[in-house]
């Protein structure tokens, strides 16, 4: 039913894939509690890795911990040649500008047009004044129009954010990330307020653009069926620790009802027809 | 419930034996109130001559409010921008944004007016100055609460892009947040417009001491006339901000 099988993961093929994110032992604690425990992995250029874990397990700290919204108290994170976690100010602002980033609740600015929220993404690029002005080169604006066009919204450039359905509002902010030129996208549940069609469609989009533009993506998820269509890897986290690092095709009902404890019951249904058997 | 009651009756009772006071007939002087009000607070033809001084003073009085509404919703929002949460760059800065606002705020407006009175004297500027300190403290709270709210998530994403703190603040926060701080900032001017009249009772100055000042010369026909065009400023004022606010929001 899935296309799944005739894709290997991480098409970028030659031998050679370079790594492009390393997290080694990076831990979050809150005073007493322990957000993310101790969490290493490598993710490669262009490859789509899937974060799935009941909620509360620490996906979004952990996905934040990349880009340093949230601090980490311990641990490395490499990213392309940098040392994440020594950046100054200077140097994450940097680092930020190759990671996009997209949300469950889109994070856009209801009352600019969908062109202005997508020019947006230029914004690290900018110095205060250019920044604060809003002035953007013809280059830029041209780019926007290309990624408006791509992510089949050109009829709503000059709509305001909030007329949009959530669907396009995620295609708004997925055009605000690549404007940015990222090697790395980090989704933050990017499809859970969404309709299952409208998911669908995100997840295409993130998957194709995954593959021609080499982008890499960490994309967090809570439905499991979703993550074993479309990702190169899995990565499984319960409670703040990396409970499962591989293949979709290795990670069998049992490893899934591990990695949800109680709640695994109504999971069994939406891993759908790949586990019947 | 009964006990509820009986407890409102002690109090209403105890209160009226310490302080004198007879509720009946307290209202049973409404009548004769309302019978002298109308009987004295019509306009005559003297009065009319009035309107001139009036409306001048008058004029004043709404510049003024607006001035000080205006002048308070500048200070207030770089204010509410430090001391609001999605960006708070500094925490003693935005304990201290929180903190002045709070002061600003807590004292009315008729005490601002009575301590300035001591340093500005029976000027305009004692009025002004009563007033832009109240809409300040006022506005800062309420600047605050609506970053607080329509910021968040687009500070988040900004923050992400790598985008610095102004472009975020000019970029996302502003424009969120603009229609709503534009309306509180006409509400303020509003409510300025009614304490104005207070204000300038107590400090000598616009269209409040006009009316004191023929209330106590016992012109109570000038008298009313005034609270006619004052209630009549107000009511068109309302319908004008009502107007803009349709617009933008």
């Amino acid at each position: 039913m899935h296309a799944r099988t005739l894709e290997a993961p991480a098409t970028v093929g030659s031998s050679e894939v370079r790594e492009l994110l390393k997290v080694e032992r990076l831990t979050k604690k809150y005073g007493e509690h322990t957000a993310i425990a101790d969490i290493s992995f490598t993710v490669h250029e262009g490859e789509f890795v899937v974060l799935i874990g009941p909620s509360g397990a620490g996906k979004s700290t952990l996905l934040r911990s990349i880009n340093r919204m949230i601090e980490p108290t311990s641990g490395h994170v490499w990213f392309d040649g940098m040392q994440v976690d020594a950046l100054d100010k200077k140097g994450l602002r940097e680092l930020r500008r190759k990671i996009g980033m997209i949300f469950q609740h889109y994070n856009l600015v209801d009352r600019l047009s969908v062109i202005e929220n997508v020019l947006h993404g230029r914004l690290g690029y900018k110095s205060i004044l250019t920044g604060s002005l809003g002035m953007y080169q013809a280059q830029e604006k041209e780019r926007a129009m290309e990624l408006i066009t791509m992510l089949g919204l050109e009829e709503h450039t000059y709509k305001r954010a909030d007329q949009l359905s959530g669907g396009q509002k995620q295609r708004v902010g997925i055009a605000r990330a690549l404007i940015q030129n990222p090697r790395l996208l980090l989704g933050d549940e990017p499809i859970a307020s969404l309709d299952p069609k409208a998911a669908k469609t995100i997840m295409d989009y993130l998957k194709s653009i995954a593959h021609t533009l080499n982008i890499s993506m960490i994309i967090s998820l809570h439905q499991v069926q979703v993550a074993l269509t479309y990702a190169d890897r899995v990565l499984a986290v319960r409670q703040g620790r990396i409970v499962y690092d591989g293949l979709p095709r290795d990670l069998s009902l049992e490893r899934v009802r591990d990695i949800y404890g109680a709640d695994a019951g109504d999971l069994i249904i939406d891993t759908g027809d790949r586990h019947v058997d | 419930m009964i006990g509820f009651f009986l407890i409102l009756l002690i109090i209403v009772y105890g209160s009226q034996w310490v302080t004198a006071f007879s509720f009946i007939d307290g209202i049973a002087s409404i009548p004769k109130a309302l019978s002298w009000l109308v009987g004295n607070f019509y306009p005559t033809e003297k009065s009319l001559q009035k309107i001139p001084t009036i409306l001048t003073k008058l004029v004043e009085t709404l510049l003024l409010s607006i001035a000080a509404a205006t002048v308070g919703a500048f200070f207030a929002l770089f204010s509410a921008i430090f001391g609001a949460r999605p960006t708070a760059f500094s925490k003693p800065l935005a304990l201290f944004s929180r903190g002045l606002a709070t002061l600003f705020r807590n004292i009315d407006v008729a005490a601002w007016s009575m301590i300035l009175l001591f340093s500005f004297g029976q000027s305009a500027l004692t009025g002004f100055f009563a007033l832009f300190f109240a809409s300040f403290g006022f506005l800062t709270r309420v600047f605050m609460e609506t970053i607080d709210e329509v910021g968040l998530g687009a500070v988040e994403a900004l923050r992400a892009t790598g985008a610095g703190y102004w472009p975020i603040v000019f970029q996302a926060i502003l424009p969120a947040s603009q229609p709503l701080m534009i309306s509180w900032t006409l509400f303020m001017i509003e409510t300025n417009i009614r304490s104005a009249v207070l204000v300038g009772i107590l400090t000598g100055s616009g269209v409040g001491f006009t009316f004191d000042l023929y209330y106590k010369n016992m012109n109570y026909n000038a008298a009313g006339l005034t609270i006619v065009f004052i209630a009549a400023t107000i009511l068109l004022l309302d319908r004008a901000s009502n107007m803009i606010r349709r617009a933008i929001l």
